[in-house]
């Protein structure tokens, strides 16, 4: 019987401690909303720090500094951001619990600047339904900011990738408006947006493509796609492609003996550490133009800029981050606009008046970025960043040409 | 009536003290922490087909991860294209993964140990590509969004609450399934080919029908699991089933132990809170040198992951059912040996520890 009570102990002991386990981490906040207290601000982001994505994690460190910095210029109307970063790897089932982690057991204010256009749209309708901000998500698809009226409480930053390729579309018919055009477009929404940006910017002049071809992001390279462009007789090439695939695309042209008049590059493909990359594997560079809305930190016109030297003083203090990646600036810039929104929340610092801040209000010019950018959303307008500049390369760097276009009002 | 209680084998017990775990840990749990073990027992199935095929039948598969990528998008159209109840939808989807399961079952017959790990890995590589290719069916890569489940019959219990049951149910018959199957004809002869399946054909077993069985059993396991997986986290998309779920179910069912029916229970909790932890609670681990934490922040979650994994296999190179077998043994003859020292006579029922 001795041991039947031993047995009986044992399991008593165990439910007591699974009781115990249970029932942790479940204290409310008694502050003006979920996530904040007399003192701290807790934001939630997830975003890829391992996979196939990793290279963009560095953002989160960016952010994380930049609010470390305004924490140590005593935060943010007294309040210091905590910045809590999960890592999804880039992949929508991780999302989901992750986000689910940071608004229910760690009780985030709201969720910032999370990374990429599948695990974000995995969790938009289940933060709309908690009325969580999705501030600020780190994509350009079209989709964030252009369905705000059904997911009032999400919000794009970056230029929506159609806004960028009708800025090219504006760049061509301006400059080259007897140019070939053929485009090389990753088969996939991301290629997509791009590819009908630039359809819709050439308008009536759309018969100036004559050639699109499309390649699998899981596709070895993308050869026999740029000869089947260079037959065409294109004189004018888009690359709407990821990095990976960009970078020896422009190598391919270069072997292919072809020099077409103009290589338009997307932004995302554009950092100068690709371009480093794509010259030492013996591209030529020749004609690419892409276009920018950051101040590239490698640029020396920048080199006494403030906006330039206050990102530099953020960045020393962050031990992972390469001063020379255009990511951190990017998680600087959008770091900046938060801190902006919450400032203006000023001691109403709630969930609804700060999406209503961000969505409707938004009217900031940003020392991250080119001069004369500016970000603005109305009620009218959830975009915030509508206006590019075209950059060209040469001597080894960017260069900025002509003035800054403007695409606000063509996306709706 | 007690001393049958008292001769009952220890596993008995040990069920029981899981069932009153499963059961009552939703009125404990917070909310999430219910999500969070739902989506453990979605993976203990998954883990559980797996096992049905590698632990008992001895045939490796690296390609999991589509056949829950074919029950979950099998769910996904039905609920959003034919506005079918998810309900329904879940056993259309083990039906159909299973069945598809079976063929690949046919030409893995002529693939041998390496060469099967290489023919699934490649069905989990092409997976995400072969979703995006009809857009018009799949979304492709927008994915597609499904509401969180509704609790039937106006139950006053939230969305995760009622998911946790349904899955614990469907994972409790599927588990009695497996347990019996392996207890019967069919597991001594799925386990006789393992062993060598030259002595099981002389032995009159058919290699070739029980070995394409496994495969469909396996799939159809992985298709009600994947179809659970997209009803839980209520979206399906290509990067929602990338190579690496495949390589995480398969070290689950390594960690959790091969070829035992309470593994892929221990699997499933390895395989969702193991990258949990090796992510958030290594970090926050104040006794970890700080150029080891450093350096292991610098290298990403994926290195901690490792390390813990490491670690499991030196400790428990059986999985957590091995572990437990051996602690239960050395547990056993301490007891016994406490009797002999108190009363200088072996404890009377020895059995009954």
């Amino acid at each position: 019987m001795a041991k039947t009570g031993r047995r009986l102990a044992a399991l008593v002991t165990f439910l007591v401690a699974l009781a115990g386990c249970g029932g942790s981490g479940n204290t409310p906040v008694t502050a003006t909303d979920v996530g904040v207290t007399s003192s701290t601000i807790l934001l939630g982001n997830t975003i890829a720090q391992s996979g196939p994505a990793a290279a963009y994690g560095t953002i989160a460190y960016a952010e994380a500094a930049y609010f470390n910095y305004i924490n140590s210029q005593g935060g943010v109307n007294g309040r210091t951001i905590t910045f809590k970063i999960l890592d999804d790897g880039y992949n929508p089932a991780n999302t989901v619990p992750l986000t689910k982690q940071l608004v229910e057991q760690d009780q985030v204010f709201a969720m910032f600047s999370g990374l990429g256009t599948q695990t974000q749209t995995s969790v938009q309708a289940y933060l709309n339904a908690k009325k969580v901000p999705q501030l600020f998500v780190a994509t350009g698809a079209t989709t964030f900011s252009k369905d705000y009226s059904t997911n009032t409480w999400t919000l794009g930053w970056q230029p929506a990738y159609q806004g960028e390729s009708r800025i090219y579309a504006a760049d061509v018919i301006k400059n080259h408006p007897t140019a070939k055009i053929g485009v090389l477009y990753q088969n996939d929404d991301y290629g997509a947006d791009y590819l009908k940006g630039l359809t819709d910017g050439l308008g009536s002049n759309a018969s100036m493509i004559i050639d699109k071809q499309s390649y699998d992001v899981t596709a070895a390279n993308v050869t026999s796609q740029l000869v089947h462009l260079k037959a065409s007789g294109a004189d004018t090439i888009f690359l709407f492609s990821t990095p990976g695939f960009t970078i020896p695309a422009l190598v391919t042209i270069t072997k292919l003996g072809w020099t077409p008049s103009q290589i338009y590059l997307n932004s995302v493909s554009a950092p100068q550490v690709y371009m480093g990359i794509a010259a030492k594997a013996g591209a030529a560079l020749q004609n690419v133009t892409s276009v920018s809305y950051l101040k590239d930190p490698t640029d020396p016109q920048w080199a006494s800029d403030a906006g330039m030297q206050l990102y530099k003083t953020v960045i020393a203090k962050c031990p992972t981050c390469n001063v020379n990646d255009s990511f951190n600036i990017y998680g600087v810039a959008v770091a900046y606009t938060m801190v902006d929104v919450l400032k203006q929340a000023g001691s109403n610092m709630t969930r609804a008046n700060v999406i209503n801040i961000a969505a409707n209000q938004l009217n900031e010019s940003n020392p991250f970025l080119l001069p004369g950018v500016s970000l603005k959303t109305s009620s009218t307008d959830h975009f915030p960043i509508t206006q590019e500049q075209v950059i060209t390369w040469s001597a080894n760097a960017w260069h900025l040409q002509g003035s800054l276009i403007d695409e606000r009002g063509t996306l709706k | 009536m007690l001393n049958r209680l008292r001769q009952a084998p220890p596993r008995y017990w040990l069920v029981l003290v899981v069932a009153v775990f499963f059961v009552g840990l939703p009125s404990v749990a917070t909310n999430f922490q219910t999500f969070e073990w739902a989506e453990v027992l979605i993976y203990a199935i998954a883990i559980m087909g797996l096992n049905i095929l590698v632990g008992y039948n001895g045939q490796i598969s690296l390609g999991h991860g589509a056949f829950m990528a074919l029950g979950a998008y099998t769910t996904a159209i039905l609920v959003h294209r034919y506005h079918i109840d998810y309900l329904a939808t879940i056993p259309a989807a083990g039906l159909l993964t299973g069945a598809v399961g079976f063929l690949f079952g046919i030409p893995a017959l002529r693939l041998s140990a390496l060469y099967l790990a290489l023919a699934t890995f490649a069905l989990a590589v092409v997976t995400p590509s072969l979703i995006k290719r009809p857009v018009s069916i799949t979304k492709g890569t927008e994915g597609i969004v499904l509401l969180p489940p509704v609790p039937p019959f106006g139950l006053q219990i939230t969305s995760e609450v009622w998911l946790y049951f349904l899955t614990l149910g469907i994972a409790t018959v599927l588990f009695w399934l497996a347990w019996n199957l392996v207890r019967h004809r069919p597991g001594r002869a799925l386990r006789a080919i393992r062993d060598g399946d030259v002595a099981a054909a002389a032995s009159g077993v058919n290699v070739a029908g029980y070995k394409t069985l496994a495969f469909g059993i396996s799939a159809f396991y992985a298709g009600i699991a994947g179809s659970l997986y997209g009803v839980a986290t209520s979206y399906v998309s290509p990067d929602t089933f990338p190579v690496s779920l495949s390589i995480l179910l398969l070290v689950g069912s390594v960690v959790g132990g091969l070829g035992s029916i309470p593994g892929p229970l221990l699997g499933g909790i390895a395989a969702f809170f193991l990258p949990i932890l090796s992510q958030q609670w290594v970090p926050a681990q104040t006794w970890i040198p700080a150029q080891i934490a450093s350096a292991v922040e610098k290298a990403g979650p994926a290195v901690s992951y490792g390390a813990l994994l490491i670690l499991i296999m030196i400790f428990a190179p059986n999985g957590g059912v091995g572990l437990i077998r051996t602690g239960y043994g050395i547990l056993q003859s301490r007891l016994r040996a406490a009797g002999d020292r108190g009363t200088g006579q072996a404890p009377p029922d020895a059995q009954t520890v």
